[in-house]
């Protein structure tokens, strides 16, 4: 009885979901749509960061390098032969006939298998990343990154074979819709959530609360970090397939400096180590974000939603540092559940 | 041969001379805070911007050095009270990320600023007259620039050096940067030796910034971003907190770029002979695209690699703890 009680507040929880998402696609409100699936990815990138950087508290400012690695690699994959004939004449043999188009009836499955092997491919960057720059510690590891997101910009801007270079990357298959993005972000949350409640995940807060008491207690350091750094890649290659086939076109700017720093000002308000808070952050941020935007957009005054966005993240630091939610949870599979025993 | 050697000797040492005025700023506020002030990038933009205007208003250039300088310690100053000193104490990565927050308000500012006055966001920098052009010394020409950089930086530095050594405010600086607390319980003033460290940075980076707007000739919002992440490439390469090392290690830098950027000649001018001709086409090949363009991703690897294996910089012994 307990476990259908403790099933119902995550159920009802994802059929909301469900019925705003039919009420979206069913109005026809392409503004709307738009703005849900920004939302969408920006979740799944900022639980991604949250994965590696809040729970093991490594922080990474290079996250958004594998976004662009997923992009473009997911992107090359499903381009149609055609346009990979006109747009990348130089790209290698084994890459110039391939297209993912398969498709299992309607659903598109090439473009679920585009994103897999991107996805997989930039985990293994990830891994090798990891390996060197995982022994780093505090703000060294946040720098150290940093330069793994300039690398990453330098490769793409030069790699005009595989990227067109500075040149935008265009045609890419508007696969992505409402459904793909919250399939995905309901996928990353579910996972993270799960590890944060493993033994890796509490191996992950335990070495980042003290990480010479968790050693001498017998809980490695570079496991835990490691795997998070991996799985957090493998996602935000996944947002960056997602975003790749949602705007269609793109280029190396894209991913730099301006969009890290919104993914960190979403994971901070919300709060490094709580899944829920970096829902409430995302949602909070785009929001803000947006409505400034449009007042920008009006009043002709660019620079101020960046300079508001930025004051309130200063804020945030000085008056309320471990975010809104800290690493508390909002226990959803304790809603119906009266009283009793504690969930996590 | 000796000729292009020469040249790029010189470039090396003005470029050095930049990134040297840039780290020492972020070493001092550094080894004294613990804070990687990633605004520092930001504050020579800002100078540019006040030096820029500065001419436009065909204001005298020592006015407007005089403007710049002071006008870019007052936002340095600003920075400081406003952001920093309340998150004093916070935990590394809290006060690095608000140094990114704060950079994007003087961006955005300065973004908003040039749009309200109706100017384009890239604007043509007024470079001085004194700037431009080239020096001849016998067979070989030096940009004016490049000897001004060099000039002004080594006696910037060697001033700075004696104000750390000779005085007593030099002397609670270096004291603070041993250890802060102990230092505040010994009675120095540690909010106005913090404001010391932030004002000299702020003036440096304005020198830096003049000089990098005028190499540049135009300047915008977001042109400190590269050098100063060069600028904290440059400090952990000296070991980072320390000034001397910062210097050592923005001449180091500017010596590895300068050095990534000319060897693509090297297929050329190497004397006949002196390697086979295979050799030769071979250099001449594949050496010109590759390296200039990867240059900035070989300086990264570079950092990781100093940050790896010799995390105190290449001047100190090895301690891994600092680190870790």
């Amino acid at each position: 009885m307990t476990d259908l009680r403790r099933a119902a507040g995550p159920l009802a929880a994802i059929l909301g979901l469900v019925i705003v998402l039919a009420l979206l696609q069913a109005s026809g409100l392409a503004y709307w749509q738009g703005l849900f699936i920004n939302l969408g990815i920006f979740l799944i990138l900022v639980l991604s960061l949250n994965l590696s950087s809040g729970f093991t508290g490594v922080f990474s400012l290079g996250h958004i390098g594998f976004m662009a690695l997923g992009a473009y690699g997911s992107a090359i994959l499903t381009l149609p032969l055609r346009e990979k004939q006109e747009y990348l004449p130089n790209l290698p043999a084994g890459l110039a006939g391939v297209h993912f188009d398969f498709h299992l009836g309607p659903f598109p499955l090439g473009f679920l298998l585009a994103t897999l092997v991107a996805a997989v491919l930039v985990a293994l960057v990830a891994l090798l990343v990891g390996l060197v720059l995982m022994r780093l510690s505090g703000h060294f590891v946040a720098v150290a990154t940093l330069g793994f997101l300039v690398i990453v910009r330098v490769i793409l801007f030069n790699a005009d074979h595989f990227t067109r270079g500075s040149r935008t990357f265009s045609n890419v298959t508007p696969y992505t819709d409402l459904w793909w993005v919250w399939a995905w972000a309901l996928v990353v949350l579910y996972v993270v959530r799960r590890i944060k409640r493993s033994p890796f995940g509490r191996a992950m807060l335990a070495q980042r609360e003290d990480r010479w008491a968790a050693q001498s207690i017998g809980i490695a350091v570079m496991p835990p970090r490691l795997l998070a750094f991996v799985v957090s890649a493998f996602f935000t290659a996944v947002a960056g397939s997602l975003y790749a086939h949602f705007i269609t076109s793109f280029s190396p700017t894209v991913f730099y400096f301006d969009l890290t720093f919104r993914v960190i000002t979403m994971l901070v308000v919300g709060g490094m180590g709580s899944v829920s808070g970096s829902v409430i952050g995302t949602v909070l941020v785009v929001g803000l974000a947006e409505a400034l935007r449009r007042i920008e957009d009006a009043t002709l005054l660019y620079g101020m939603s960046q300079i508001i966005l930025a004051v309130i993240f200063i804020l945030i630091i000085v008056f309320r540092r471990e975010g809104l939610l800290g690493q508390r949870e909002i226990a959803l599979d304790r809603l119906f559940v009266k009283g009793g025993e504690p969930s996590s | 041969m000796l000729l292009y050697v020469t040249q790029q000797f010189v470039n090396a040492l003005s470029l050095g001379s930049l990134y040297a005025l840039m780290a020492v700023g972020l070493a001092m506020v550094f080894g004294i805070l613990r804070l990687i002030n990633f605004a520092h990038g930001d504050l020579m933009m800002v100078a540019a911007y006040f030096a820029a205007f500065a001419l436009f208003a065909n204001l005298p250039l020592g006015l407007a050095l005089v403007l710049m300088i002071g006008g870019t310690m007052g936002v340095g100053l600003l920075m400081e009270r406003v952001a920093y000193r309340p998150i004093r104490g916070a935990p590394d990565v809290a006060a690095l990320l608000t140094s990114f927050a704060v950079g994007q308000i003087l961006q955005n500012g300065t973004l908003l600023f040039t749009r309200l006055i109706q100017k384009p966001i890239q604007i043509a920098f007024p470079s001085p007259e004194l700037l431009n052009g080239v020096i001849a010394f016998g067979p070989v020409t030096v940009p004016r620039l490049n000897i001004v950089s060099l000039v002004t930086g080594v006696i910037l530095l060697v001033l700075l050096s004696l104000f750390v050594t000779r005085t007593t405010l030099g002397l609670s600086m270096r004291a603070a940067a041993e250890d802060l607390s102990a230092a505040q319980l010994m009675g120095i003033d540690i909010n106005r030796v913090i404001a010391t460290a932030f004002a000299i940075g702020s003036g440096l980076a304005a020198v830096a910034g003049l000089l990098f707007a005028v190499q540049a000739g135009q300047i915008n919002p977001y042109m400190g971003f590269t050098p100063v992440l060069k600028a904290f490439i440059a400090a952990v390469i000296g070991g980072f907190g320390s000034i001397a090392g910062a210097v050592v290690g923005g001449y180091v830098l500017g010596g590895l770029e300068v050095f990534l950027t000319a060897i693509p000649g090297i297929g050329d001018i190497l004397p006949a002979g002196f390697v086979s001709p295979e050799v030769q086409a071979f250099l001449k090949q594949w050496l010109p695209a590759s390296l200039t363009s990867y240059r900035d991703a070989f300086v990264f690897v570079a950092l990781i690699l100093v940050l790896l294996f010799r995390p105190n910089g290449i001047l100190r012994r090895r301690e891994r703890e600092e680190m870790q």
